[in-house]
């Protein structure tokens, strides 16, 4: 920790930093306490400009999270002392806190060794709150990245590529249903754990999907959103550690976020998982997610991201894509489809049916997908038949395929391979 | 905290019943909802052939007409106004409900407090 002749540079770096990792924590706590999204974004921000300013002459405390909270703390209690409408909203939460107190969180000591060290974690919390399905389905990403991943409004405005207006108004909106149906800020008792899991869950793997395979604009991956996918999943799985699911969605991103480097060429343009340069892939990452997996498909059935995580430590083990156990992955598959019937999961077992019974097998399968309305417009499905076509000699059929998947490409990354193979 | 629930169900029969769900729900549903110290108010409607729309034009102009008629298989079959301290407890309550199941929905809105 820096001392006390920490210069305002380093302070700022020292507040970013802290800010950064410790926001969802903070604000999860001054939720927990306050009941208001509002007044804890509020709080944070100005604890935040305070830190700023006497950082750099007083040195940088040696819990500088604790410092934050205890700061946004009394600002708190300061503007509701103030605030004649707030103090009655605040007796309100006091007699609903009486009414309903909460399990005790405070012991769990599951929050991170460093920042704010034994402070209770209440981030569960507020990840049940921002996901809550009587929000809008679009809205839950973008507030999760707003108050758990501490994105700014222009930066979540940016990750779903609208204008920051919108992106702000979308916030207000939903903040707004938050505070006045009364969402509450609690994490569900077990019997409803079951139903609510998956939609947090949900929320985390869609960001992970836009930042591995972004749907539009120009670039095919966005690796900072696929890393604060990551960072989330980190969290949910630390927070829940006996839930199979969580440790398998963090599995599952950690084995796919291994190859990320390997994902693209010089120009930004897709390079195919048989063509990857496996040595770019990132091996720590790859073991922590294998031992994950273990974690996620042992004591009990396998949930749909325990066995795609499996399906993606196949791939990540194999030296290449002859040695791949393709016979293994087609049978997960099968687990998979049982557990979320999807046309998209059974393109992606005709493609492994192809590499162990041969391309005739696998592209019998996806014609017999052709009548999905799903798959219309999509493109892995028609490049997976140009693929297969290629491979049976059908060069006309192929092109075929690969000019509807190219009207349908989303990035410019992924038209152009396309075109390279149309070229071809 | 004050939520309303509007209970739009399938079509109904001359009892109030419907195909998914008896009378006697209904009155298991209401008993609960009383024993539980949560029930505000709340009516059942009568048939949709006997409503009645009321509008007034900008000029003060009144029109009364027939109706409103089903668009819809579903429709607005009566309210419950209950006492509850979040919208998760209100949605819970939302899901016990008869006029929930099958074709039936619930819609839930907190009532507005524009009191201090």
């Amino acid at each position: 920790m820096a001392g006390e002749d920490a210069s305002a540079g380093e302070a700022r770096v020292a507040v970013e930093a802290v800010f950064r990792e410790e926001r969802g924590l903070l604000l999860a706590s001054l939720v927990r306490r306050f009941g208001d999204l509002d007044l804890a974004e509020e709080v944070t921000s100005e604890a935040v400009e305070a830190a700023l300013r006497h950082w750099p002459v007083e040195g940088v405390p040696a819990r500088p999270g604790a410092w934050l909270l205890t700061t946004a703390r009394r600002r708190a209690v300061d503007r509701l002392r103030r605030d004649q409408a707030y103090a009655a909203r605040l007796a309100v939460l006091r007699a609903d806190a009486e009414r309903a107190e909460p399990a005790p969180a405070a012991d769990a000591g599951s929050a991170s060794g460093a920042g704010l060290g034994e402070l209770p974690d209440d981030r569960l919390q507020l990840f049940f709150t921002c996901t809550h399905p009587a929000l809008a389905a679009e809205d839950r990403a973008a507030l999760t990245l707003r108050c758990l991943a501490g994105l700014t409004t222009p930066e979540v405005a940016r990750a779903f590529l609208v204008p920051t207006a919108t992106m702000a108004q979308r916030i207000v909106r939903a903040k707004k249903k938050i505070r006045e149906a009364r969402i509450p800020f609690r994490v569900p008792g077990p019997d409803e754990l079951p139903e609510r899991l998956p939609g947090v869950l949900q929320v985390v793997y869609s960001v992970f999907t836009e930042g591995y395979a972004a749907s539009s604009g120009p670039r095919l991956q966005r690796l900072d959103l696929a890393e604060e996918a990551v960072r989330l999943a980190r969290i949910l799985h630390r927070l829940l550690p006996a839930e199979r699911e969580a440790a398998g969605l963090l599995a599952l991103l950690l084995l796919v976020h291994a190859r990320r480097d390997a994902r693209t060429g010089p120009e930004g343009e897709p390079v195919l998982l048989e063509e990857q340069d496996r040595g770019r892939w990132d091996r720590p990452m790859i073991e922590e997610g294998r031992d994950l997996v273990v974690q996620a498909l042992t004591g009990g059935p396998a949930g749909p991201y325990g066995v795609q995580a499996a399906i993606a430590a196949l791939h990540d083990e194999a030296a290449d894509v002859e040695s791949t156990d393709w016979a293994q992955i087609v049978a997960l598959y099968d687990v998979l489809l049982a557990l979320t019937p999807s046309p998209v999961v059974a393109v992606n077992r005709a493609v492994a049916v192809a590499m162990r019974d041969g391309p005739g097998a696998g592209l019998a399968l996806l014609d017999a997908l052709a009548g999905e309305p799903r798959l219309r417009g999509y493109p892995p499905y028609a490049v997976a038949r140009g693929d297969l076509l290629t491979r049976l000699g059908r060069e006309g059929e192929a092109a075929a395929a690969y000019r509807e998947a190219l009207e349908a490409a989303g990035t410019e990354p992924e038209r152009a391979a396309l075109r390279r193979r149309l070229g071809e | 905290m004050k939520y309303m629930l509007l209970i739009h169900s399938g079509a109904v029969d001359e009892q109030g019943g419907a195909p998914e769900c008896t009378v006697e729900d209904w009155m298991a549903y209401d008993k609960a909802v009383r024993d539980a110290g949560i029930h505000v108010s709340g009516e059942s409607l009568a048939d949709l052939v006997t409503a009645t729309t009321v509008r007034v034009s900008r000029t003060g102009e009144r029109t009364v007409t027939d109706g409103p008629f089903a668009e819809t298989r579903e429709l607005l079959g009566g309210f419950l106004v209950i006492d509850v301290p979040d919208l998760d407890a209100a949605l819970d309550w939302a899901a016990r409900c008869p006029g929930s199941r099958d074709g039936g929905a619930v819609v839930v809105r907190p009532v507005a407090d524009f009191g201090a």
